[in-house]
């Protein structure tokens, strides 16, 4: 399975939508990763008020109302956002992918149970959970943001993993793996799991774009990342009394948003359309 | 009938479920949604053990619950703490009409003009126009709405002056004015939000109906329509189209959370006297019965929207009907 994994992965990266989608994350994470280096700290703010400045040589994206420079906060922001995307969505997945396996193995009442919940909590919008949950922190830190996002965001995977399971248990193999004796671990772990691989990973990758819009409106709303820390949304929050006059503050944090989730998206339905060439 | 009252227990059910969610959730605060002004210096000791008394904060958590399920039984959402002492219920109400107003118009350009570009890129499948449909459609999606919202402000309404950038109503304008004048204001303030909504999630529909267009173009009869010399606007809009509206159905239940979650940004964004900005106005004063008050409104919509979906697809497709 791993194998075909592999090949999906090199068939979405042929395409050119995956090509570009990838190639852009790869850039961003670079940039998020070195760029500190060679940027002014995001945070500083110098001495003589300098304003929101327009772009110039010194500041490419120009500077906000506190004379912060704009370039190396969203690239900052790519740092806080890609961190909050990537962990929130590996607590999504493994909740997700858990809990789908146990169900869909399971069946009878447990199954029943689980799937009733994820139904009703499917019903309610992730957005209005997740503003319920954040309310609690005053400040909320890091980790904790990044917990909360993922544990909304696993509902919809739990479906998805229970489906093929519920599809992989009449399989020979399984069969053939029960008559030898082996655990109901055994069978999860080394059965199931690696067949379940392949959707969970598209749904990763398009969830993370959905992530990172999530944790860009909760920073918006003062809710998400705080400050200091520069967050796309947080940018996009502080200049929003500034918008006429110095649109760049507002401009730029927010393509970064639709590039990065535009480039996740990309990817995710290459690898999609790879695994499965009905959608296409 | 049988199917449709088991379906339509099976949607209360989940309402209660979720219901029963939503207050675990908003009691998982540490203490109580009046904690915090346990730090409030203008308030003592007694006088906050007196609100949570009036608040019933007091009780037991399942006592708690049964009160509030008896309360919203009777259309009782308890009272508004930011709007004190308005009922959760009638803020609600008052609200509702503007959310419904953006909300449909978004959900008519979607399903006209989504429609229509979804139908035109599975007639052109492969070609320049398709793919750069898709990644048009696909961007307006990465967009956030709330800063897309801005952008619109800053261009069409700071830089061009040509429609107003916030509220629904323009103040100026009397209530008592003719009702083309009245309509005329309210629909230019509707054009930024709804725009900025439908940009934002126009790729979906578009998305959903290509699928179904392509689906339909391989079918038998629209080759027996092509075959018996119909023109290729009939065989289009007459044949494979009408075949390729049933899956938009499931479409119009998928949208209902996703407008709604939408309109929390674009409303406060514009000023929209909506849900959303309520919404957000509940979110920052920590307005715990009105959050809950939406939330619930939301999660019922959705339940029913689902619920309207498989009814329909019930009613007017008979092969979902056979065993």
């Amino acid at each position: 399975m791993t194998g075909s994994l592999a090949r999906a992965l090199r068939v979405a990266l042929r395409s050119q939508g995956g090509r570009t989608g990838a190639a852009l994350l790869a850039l961003l994470a670079l940039a998020a990763v070195i760029g500190p280096w060679f940027l002014p700290d995001p945070s500083s703010i110098p001495e003589t008020l300098a304003g929101p400045l327009g772009p110039v040589a010194a500041h490419p994206f120009g500077t906000d109302q506190l004379g912060r420079d704009v370039l190396s906060r969203t690239v900052s922001g790519a740092r806080i956002s890609l961190t909050v995307g990537v962990f929130a969505v590996a607590v999504a997945m493994t909740l997700g992918t858990l809990v789908g396996l146990v169900a869909g193995y399971a069946g009878g009442l447990l199954d029943a149970v689980l799937m009733r919940l994820v139904d009703a909590a499917l019903a309610i919008p992730r957005l209005f959970i997740l503003l319920l949950l954040v309310l609690v922190w005053d400040r909320i830190p890091l980790p904790v943001l990044i917990l909360v996002i993922g544990a909304t965001g696993w509902f919809s995977t739990s479906r998805l993993v229970r489906g093929e399971v519920l599809r992989l248990r009449g399989e020979p193999f399984i069969l053939a793996a029960e008559a030898l004796g082996a655990s109901p671990m055994r069978i999860i772990g080394h059965h199931l799991l690696p067949n379940v691989a392949g959707p969970v990973i598209v749904a990763a990758t398009l969830g993370l774009g959905d992530v990172i819009l999530l944790e860009a409106g909760l920073s918006f709303l003062g809710l998400g990342v705080q400050p200091p820390t520069a967050s796309w949304g947080g940018m996009i929050l502080d200049a929003r009394p500034i918008v006429a006059t110095a649109p760049w503050a507002a401009l730029f944090p927010g393509l970064a948003i639709m590039v990065t989730v535009l480039a996740a998206n990309l990817v995710g339905e290459a690898l999609q359309s790879a695994l499965d060439p009905r959608t296409a | 009938m049988r199917w449709l009252a088991g379906r339509t227990l099976q949607a209360l059910l989940t309402f209660l479920v979720s219901v029963l969610l939503l207050f675990v959730l908003m009691r998982l605060t540490p203490g109580d949604p009046l904690a915090r002004l346990e730090g409030d210096s203008q308030l003592s000791v007694e006088e906050t053990a007196a609100l949570r008394e009036r608040f019933g904060l007091d009780q037991p958590l399942a006592a708690q619950l049964s009160a509030f399920l008896r309360g919203a039984a009777r259309g009782d959402l308890g009272v508004s703490i930011g709007h004190y002492p308005e009922q959760v219920t009638s803020l609600v109400g008052a609200r509702l009409p503007a959310t419904l107003l953006l909300g449909g118009t978004v959900l008519l350009l979607n399903f006209t003009l989504g429609t229509w570009l979804g139908v035109l890129q599975a007639r052109r499948r492969g070609s320049a126009l398709d793919r750069w449909l898709s990644r048009l459609s696909l961007a307006g999606y990465a967009m956030p709405s709330f800063w897309l919202g801005m952008i619109l402000i800053s261009m069409v309404s700071v830089e061009w002056q040509l429609l107003p950038a916030a509220q629904m109503r323009d103040p100026l304008i009397a209530p008592d004015a003719p009702w083309a004048t009245r309509w005329l204001d309210v629909a230019r303030h509707l054009v930024l939000p709804a725009v900025t909504l439908a940009i934002v999630t126009i790729a979906g529909t578009m998305r959903y109906q290509r699928t179904a267009m392509l689906q339909a173009l391989r079918q038998d009869y629209v080759r027996a329509a092509r075959a018996r010399g119909l023109t290729e606007r009939r065989v289009i809009w007459g044949h494979a189209w009408r075949n390729a509206l049933f899956p938009m159905l499931t479409l119009f239940g998928l949208w209902l959370p996703i407008l709604v979650a939408g309109s929390v940004f674009v409303e406060s964004i514009f000023n929209w006297p909506g849900l959303g900005a309520l919404t957000a106005e509940a979110v920052a004063t920590r307005d715990y019965p009105v959050l809950m008050g939406t939330a619930m409104l939301t999660s019922a919509l959705v339940i029913l929207g689902g619920l309207v979906t498989d009814v329909g697809y019930f009613l007017l497709d008979p092969r979902v009907r056979e065993p």
